[in-house]
């Protein structure tokens, strides 16, 4: 009874204080003031963050697969070191990420599970195939480089974790997406089926490159917010042109064409008038109807269910050394 | 009949590639696969250093060859009997026990080996050995650790690891088998007497087995034949899937 009047004492009390927290925090946020894991944030900005960034861990971990698919095949031996090398710089991504969400009040195997159980996303374009070795070229030209349009825009994410995760990240991913580019570039000067490779591989992953940018902004769910917080510096559309302006003309180099009739210079405005995504298309791979959706987490699940008993094991064994090492302590006192 | 033809010198420097590359090529194959991400990225890492020593020991022994075979080439447009990888490298990965066993006797191995070729008079082989010897032997603290953790772990993975080296103990007499070829690089200062590693490679590998309470096996069957190009049945499928595009368009650079 005591107990419940004093709880009841301090929700009273709090409530007044919530106002002027979060007022504070967005004179914080827009004074440019880095949000720290020990600051006081209001809960859905936490949420919001949780959400934001253990969907691009995920990102990161299910995104190996795609380009692991070519792995065991990669057409000569650089080309195979530098993509291991690629696909281990996402894995230490996704790591780097899990730890910069965990400052949030999350563990990574609360953020794993999520991802397993299907509740958590991750960037829908991974669940399209990997069918030829341009498409390894066209993840690093396209789908890094769309990453890389999000990410330097979070460099200046007001949660401070997150901001410095993408510097470091986003120097690693435009090396990536040399790496693709020089792919594509190698194939497009190379025999006509390697052309009809490098075209192909365009003409499937150019579409899919510019839903990563997320739904137009009048229909974003949670663009406003976001922007208001500066999670978010930039709207999606707002992002997709400039990584539309910056790629075409990688393409006319190529000599390849984008599958887009509409797609046209505009003088006048100083940027490129584009056709229409199939929203339809998104919403239905976003909702499990991609080629690879099933692949995809059934493979990180297997992995995950497959690998029980090598974690028990050093659980296990590491139980073992403490033990063996608490019974004897004189050893090393002597 | 054909040995003539066969510099010994090329010959011991494919050996030595091939080995790197198909166990590279075998860790790859964990990619989205391993128990836990962390272990991912060590897989992947290991596999990617023996993967550059394969590229450096074949352009060499391209290079020695003088024929125009360059690393690629060597590695995409041979047939199973022109590979001379120790048969131990080519076995499935079967599970992660099988794969780390796998890793552990061929890493202690590759230390010792590396550790002696630091001195070829090949300088560039000398070279490749002080370069890699240093991967070679994070690469044994690694899996002598996971012999540890799944030897002493739980029942699960003692009974798994224990099954993996029993199938496995059967590659590791070709580790240190001799002939002509190891004879004349060892007259011309170039190779090493593996044989000589086998009493440490033994110690070694008893002092591990033995802490993580692991029985040494005692199979009763051994098998060699790689430096003559007999392989088991494993390695088609690995060079079928590793050389397909390279083949399938032959005109191409990649």
């Amino acid at each position: 009874m005591a107990e419940e009047t004093a709880t009841a004492a301090v929700l009273v009390r709090k409530e007044p204080d919530r106002e002027v927290l979060e007022e504070a925090f967005q004179v914080k946020v827009d004074a440019e003031t880095r949000i720290e894991p020990k600051d006081w944030m209001p809960d859905a900005y936490r949420k919001n963050l949780i959400r934001q960034m253990s969907q691009h861990a995920h990102s990161e971990v299910v995104g190996m697969l795609p380009e692991g698919n070519w792995l065991t095949r990669a057409p000569s031996l650089k080309r195979k070191a530098i993509l291991m090398a690629k696909i281990q710089d996402e894995g230490g991504h996704g790591l780097y990420l899990y730890s910069a969400a965990e400052t949030l009040g999350i563990t990574r195997d609360q953020m794993y599970d999520q991802l397993l159980d299907g509740s958590a996303k991750y960037s829908s374009i991974f669940n399209y195939p990997t069918l030829n070795w341009a498409d390894i070229g066209a993840i690093g030209w396209l789908v890094d480089g769309a990453a890389i349009t999000n990410q330097i825009a979070l460099c200046r994410c007001s949660y401070g974790p997150y901001a410095r995760a993408m510097v470091k990240i986003c120097k690693e991913e435009s090396f990536h997406q040399r790496q693709g580019y020089d792919i594509m570039m190698v194939m497009a000067e190379g025999t006509a089926e390697q052309r009809r490779m490098a075209q192909d591989a365009l003409n499937r992953w150019w579409w899919p490159a510019l839903m990563m940018f997320g739904p137009h902004d009048a229909e974003s769910a949670h663009t406003s917010q976001s922007m208001k917080w500066k999670i978010k510096r930039s709207s999606n559309d707002e992002l997709r042109q400039k990584f539309i302006d910056a790629t075409v003309p990688q393409a006319e180099y190529l000599g390849l064409t984008i599958p887009d009739d509409q797609l046209a210079w505009n003088a006048a405005e100083g940027k490129y008038d584009w056709g229409e995504i199939d929203w339809d298309e998104f919403r239905n791979v976003v909702n499990g109807n991609g080629l690879c959706n099933r692949e995809r987490l059934e493979t990180r699940r297997k992995a995950h269910e497959g690998g029980q008993w090598v974690r028990e094991a050093a659980l296990a064994y590491a139980e073992k050394r403490q033990q063996r090492a608490a019974s004897a302590p004189e050893k090393k006192e002597i | 009949m054909n040995r003539p033809e066969t510099d010994p010198h090329f010959e011991y420097l494919l050996r030595l590639g091939d080995s790197s590359l198909i166990l590279g090529q075998r860790l790859a194959e964990w990619c989205g696969k391993a128990p836990i991400l962390e272990e991912e990225l060590a897989l992947m890492n290991i596999g990617l250093d023996l993967i550059g020593q394969a590229r450096l020991l074949l352009s060499h022994a391209g290079q020695v060859e003088g024929r125009g075979r360059d690393e690629d080439r060597l590695a995409f447009f041979r047939d199973v009997q022109e590979w001379r990888n120790l048969l131990l490298v080519e076995q499935e990965n079967g599970d992660f026990a099988k794969t780390m066993a796998r890793q552990f006797l061929f890493d202690t191995f590759q230390g010792l080996q590396y550790r002696e070729l630091a001195a070829s008079a090949d300088s560039t082989l000398a070279e490749i050995a002080v370069k890699s010897l240093k991967e070679a032997e994070y690469h044994q603290r690694h899996s002598r650790n996971w012999m540890l953790r799944m030897g002493d772990g739980t029942e699960e993975s003692h009974t798994r690891l224990q099954k993996a080296l029993d199938e496995l103990w059967g590659y590791v007499p070709e580790l240190f088998e001799m002939d002509e070829v190891d004879q004349a690089m060892i007259a011309a200062g170039i190779g090493i007497d593996t044989n000589a590693l086998r009493a440490e490679w033994d110690s070694r590998v008893r002092e591990v087995l033995s802490e993580a309470t692991l029985t040494v096996p005692d199979v009763g069957w051994a098998v060699s034949g790689s430096r003559k190009g007999q392989h088991t049945e494993h390695l088609g499928y690995l060079l079928a899937e590793m050389q397909f595009l390279p083949r399938a368009y032959p005109d191409a650079r990649w």
